[in-house]
């Protein structure tokens, strides 16, 4: 552990100032696009350009946060935003509601739509998600066009009226404008906002694996959805806005071509940061203007385009500007100071003999293969447990069925009093089952802190009060593993027995229970594993149970109370270390022989 | 009956058509694990290469018909290495939104030099059809269920019976251990979209005479293709076909007994049934994302 001379917390050094000059130049930005169509004539033309422009990228905002943010892809956004105009223009032209209920009718439309899809639709794979929004996309488009009696069919609807605020009609298209433009930027702070939250952090881990995020307690499905109807709610807001501004809308504004011109908006700008999407959608609906020599091959050019910055800027333009710039001018380096100590609150100290975690009869099979066969387990509380066996010999499908991704085929599991067999990962880890993954899994888009405290936010956890309790946390996880410096770096930049550090911070700021191991060692060099070996006796020391697969003997003997023998599946020994490790059949099962024959 | 006779024959023609795009999809799914949505665009393309050949150059139609199965193949060389193959090594999101890209470049590009008014071709036999009791048998239609027939059995013999066939399927299966195994991976990919390319242009050729001949006749071809492979179980050879031929029937009776303003919308409907209750489709996904 690194303690620097300096008594401060630690935290990143980010000069004040410098977030004052950036919050300022937002404002003065925000207030002069803002007054420009107020204080400046403009021909209708212009005004009408930038009224799209604005719309637009409340919309594509929705598109940052499903496909940016949390990774699922959204092709049916024009049907959302269709779907937001329509409750404008129907409810406006058609019903004579009041502007804001309309637009509400309309956004409460594209919600519930945007719901119902994710739904149905999150638990499968991505392409059938593409297939699913465009299938919804097609059907909008039909109903708008054929549903005659309701929505005017293919001529549109005309007569679509403005707002009014306080008595204030805004019947003047610039003053339209300015409200749409304090629109954008109040949905473009709220989604930059996003990503910083509990929310958002999730919606990120599940972006950058989703397996690890189940089991690090982050209900997958239930962010996704989120994050879906989320991005349905903006389509739908931007839309009742869009139909307000042009007084008049028709089904082709909102056909499957109009939701791929949002994706590319999203992608060209740059999809992770809400600057992005809306440099993307400005540049866009400018681009057309500025390029009208091009008009006969414009959209096969912009093809193109989403090839070419798929291969040469995958984080579009403000992914590929601010990571230059963060190359010209990297981050201000994590400052250690003084690391808290990881407190292991929830169960340390206890130790009573009872028991944590009861297998009975667990069986696994897949088709013929029983990779897990009818085994029974008992691991004490305050111990360390380690199961070991030959390669194939089940255990890792014996984590994974424990924690959850894999069903169980047979058997019972009791943790902590409670029958879990039926329980999903994400609320395994509720109950305060860590893991850690035998080939790293961390979410690569988040720095190491965020990683880390991505685990301290699992439900049920203990964190400090304040402000500052969970990210204190996470610095103190990482600070117990040894690599607080690198807190502020991105997890993909470090090396691999340091992310291996990081997987097991992670797993330790959420305060396990009981903290699952797979293959630790695993990768590791000489002094790395002499480090992983004094890390794991620490833990022993705090009372943490452990139960831990590996290869390693010498590790094993090291820290292990208990060990169990897995061959072919089923369990062949048990008991306390030395005892097993010269059990006959144990020693056959590794070097080969009768009686690993006989075992299986 | 006799209506019913009709629609259920013209039913399984359109269906074959979308059979022969979803075999597309799923080889290129199965070799890649990554979903084209530039297949629709393939049989357009085909459509459109039999309007320049045959009738534009005026090359006797056996002759387009080869000149366009080899365009084709170029054309899949050409796709493979601009769409796919520089971005292989990412996740399925990238690749997927660059075949939109594709997609989107193929049909403005050819609407840029051939413009949007929609072509015409001739049948490939000079006799439209023939009249067996109440059902009018139209030879198009015949020959489009010969062919998806003829082509499905030697896409079984090639992957169950062939050893390169073989390879495909490992490289499908695992990518890695394939290559570590000696199986040149890029060129079992190259190879499968070759295949792809040509069996979209073959259903482009097929489909022309009954459609017209438009840019956009590709994209609805490829939704519902699409479509009948989640219905069959994606990834599952059977499957595309099985679904592909019911979706073709389901939206022709829907049409003639429901709605022909929603016919497009039926196949989406049943969609959205089977994912609800059956996400694997018929047969069952054959590859299932890995954990």
């Amino acid at each position: 552990m690194i303690l620097s001379e300096s008594s401060a917390p630690a935290g990143v050094d980010k000069p004040l100032q410098r977030r004052v000059i950036a919050l300022l130049v937002f404002l003065a930005i925000a207030a002069a696009t803002f007054c420009v169509p107020l204080l400046v004539p403009m021909p209708a033309y212009y005004l009408n350009l930038l009224m799209q422009a604005s719309t637009y990228a409340i919309a594509v905002f929705g598109l940052t946060v499903v496909l940016g943010y949390c990774g699922q892809i959204n092709l049916a956004q024009a049907a959302f935003f269709g779907l937001g105009a329509y409750g404008v223009g129907l409810g406006t032209a058609t019903f004579g509601l009041p502007f804001w209920l309309a637009l509400a009718i309309g956004v409460s439309l594209a919600a519930v739509a945007g719901a119902a899809l994710g739904l149905t639709s999150l638990r499968l794979g991505g392409h059938y998600l593409a297939m699913v929004t465009i299938s919804f996309q097609t059907i909008t488009t039909l109903v708008m066009t054929n549903w005659i009696s309701l929505t005017r069919g293919p001529d549109g609807v005309t007569g679509i009226s403005r707002p009014t605020i306080l008595g204030h009609t805004f019947s003047d298209s610039s003053e339209y404008l300015a409200l749409c433009v304090v629109a954008l930027y109040v949905v473009g702070f709220a989604v930059w906002w996003l990503k910083k939250t509990r929310l958002g952090r999730a919606m990120q881990a599940v972006r950058d694996n989703e397996l690890a995020a189940g089991v690090t307690g982050v209900n997958a499905y239930a962010t996704k959805v989120k994050a879906f109807t989320l991005s349905a709610i903006l389509g739908g807001f931007g839309g009742g806005l869009f139909a307000g501004g042009f007084a008049y809308i028709s089904p082709d504004q909102f056909s499957f071509s109009e939701s791929v011109v949002f994706l590319t908006m999203a992608l060209l700008g740059g999809v992770g940061s809400p600057f992005g999407t809306a440099l993307g959608t400005g540049l866009l609906i400018l681009l057309p203007e500025w390029l009208r020599f091009l008009k006969v091959v414009y959209l096969a050019v912009y093809g193109a385009a989403v090839i070419l910055v798929m291969v040469f800027m995958p984080d579009g333009i403000w992914g590929f500007v601010s990571n230059y710039w963060r190359r010209l001018r990297p981050a201000p380096p994590f400052r250690v100071g003084v690391v808290p100590p990881l407190v292991l609150t929830t169960h340390m100290g206890n130790e009573d003999g009872s028991l944590i975690l009861m297998l009975r009869g667990l069986s696994r099979h897949f088709g013929g293969l029983k990779a897990v066969d009818a085994v029974d387990l008992e691991i004490k509380r305050n111990t360390v447990h380690a199961l070991i066996g030959p390669n194939g010999s089940g255990k890792t499908t014996l984590l994974n069925v424990l924690n959850g991704l894999y069903a169980a085929t047979q058997g019972e599991i009791e943790f902590d009093g409670k029958r879990i067999e039926q329980l999903k990962p994400h609320a395994r880890a509720a109950l305060g089952m860590g893991r850690t993954f035998q080939n790293v899994r961390l979410f690569g888009g988040l720095t190491v802190l965020d990683n880390v405290v991505v685990g301290a936010e699992r439900p049920n956890n203990d964190v400090p009060q304040g402000r500052d309790g969970l990210s204190g946390l996470a610095v103190a996880a990482l600070g117990f593993v040894g690599v607080p410096q690198h807190a502020s770096q991105r997890v993909q930049s470090l090396s691999y027995g340091h992310q291996r550090l990081v997987e097991i911070a992670r797993a330790l700021a959420g305060n396990p229970m009981l903290l699952l191991l797979d293959e630790p060692g695993a990768g590791l060099n000489h002094p790395e594993k002499q480090e992983l070996v004094g890390l794991l006796k620490r833990l022993k020391g705090h009372g943490l149970t452990i139960f831990i697969i590996d290869h390693d003997m010498n590790l094993v003997e090291q820290v292990a109370d208990h060990i169990t023998v897995l061959n072919f599946g089923r369990r062949i020994a048990d008991g306390a270390p030395a005892e097993v490790l010269r059990n006959p059949d144990v020693i056959a099962a590794y070097l080969g022989g009768q009686q690993a024959d006989a075992a299986a | 009956m006799g209506i019913a006779f009709q629609l259920l024959f013209t039913g399984l023609g359109v269906g074959s058509i979308y059979a022969l795009v979803a075999l597309g999809f799923v080889l290129i799914y199965r070799a890649t694990n990554v979903v084209n949505f530039a297949q629709g665009d393939f049989a357009m393309l085909g459509a459109f290469s039999m309007v320049v050949l045959a009738i534009d150059l005026e090359w006797p139609y056996w002759l387009a018909i080869l000149g366009t199965v080899a365009f084709m193949a170029v054309f899949g060389v050409i796709f493979n290495l601009a769409v796919y193959y520089p971005l292989r090594k990412r996740s399925f999101l990238p690749v997927i939104i660059s075949t939109i890209g594709a997609s989107i470049l193929l049909e403005n590009g050819v609407l840029a030099s051939y413009g949007p008014r929609p072509q015409s071709l001739l049948g490939i036999f000079a006799v439209p059809g023939f009249s067996l009791g109440p059902v009018f048998f139209d030879t198009q239609y015949l020959a489009i269920l010969a062919v998806t027939a003829v082509l499905v059995f030697l896409q079984y013999l090639f992957f169950e019976r062939t050893l390169i066939g073989k390879k495909m399927q490992a490289v499908s299966q695992d990518k890695e251990m394939a290559s570590l195994l000696g199986i040149p991976v890029a060129t079992m990919i190259m190879i499968t979209f070759i295949y792809s390319a040509v069996l979209g242009g073959i259903a482009g050729i097929l489909v022309a005479p009954i459609l017209f001949v438009s840019v956009g006749m590709g994209s609805s071809i490829a939704l519902k293709a699409f479509a009948a492979s989640i219905i069959g179980g994606f990834g599952d050879v059977k499957g595309a076909v099985v679904g592909g031929l019911a979706l073709g029937v389901i939206e022709t009776f829907g049409a003639a007994y429901i709605s022909v303003p929603y016919k497009d919308a039926f196949a989406f409907l049943v969609l959205f049934i089977f994912l609800l209750f059956r996400p694997q489709g018929v047969f069952g996904e054959r590859i299932s994302e890995k954990a």
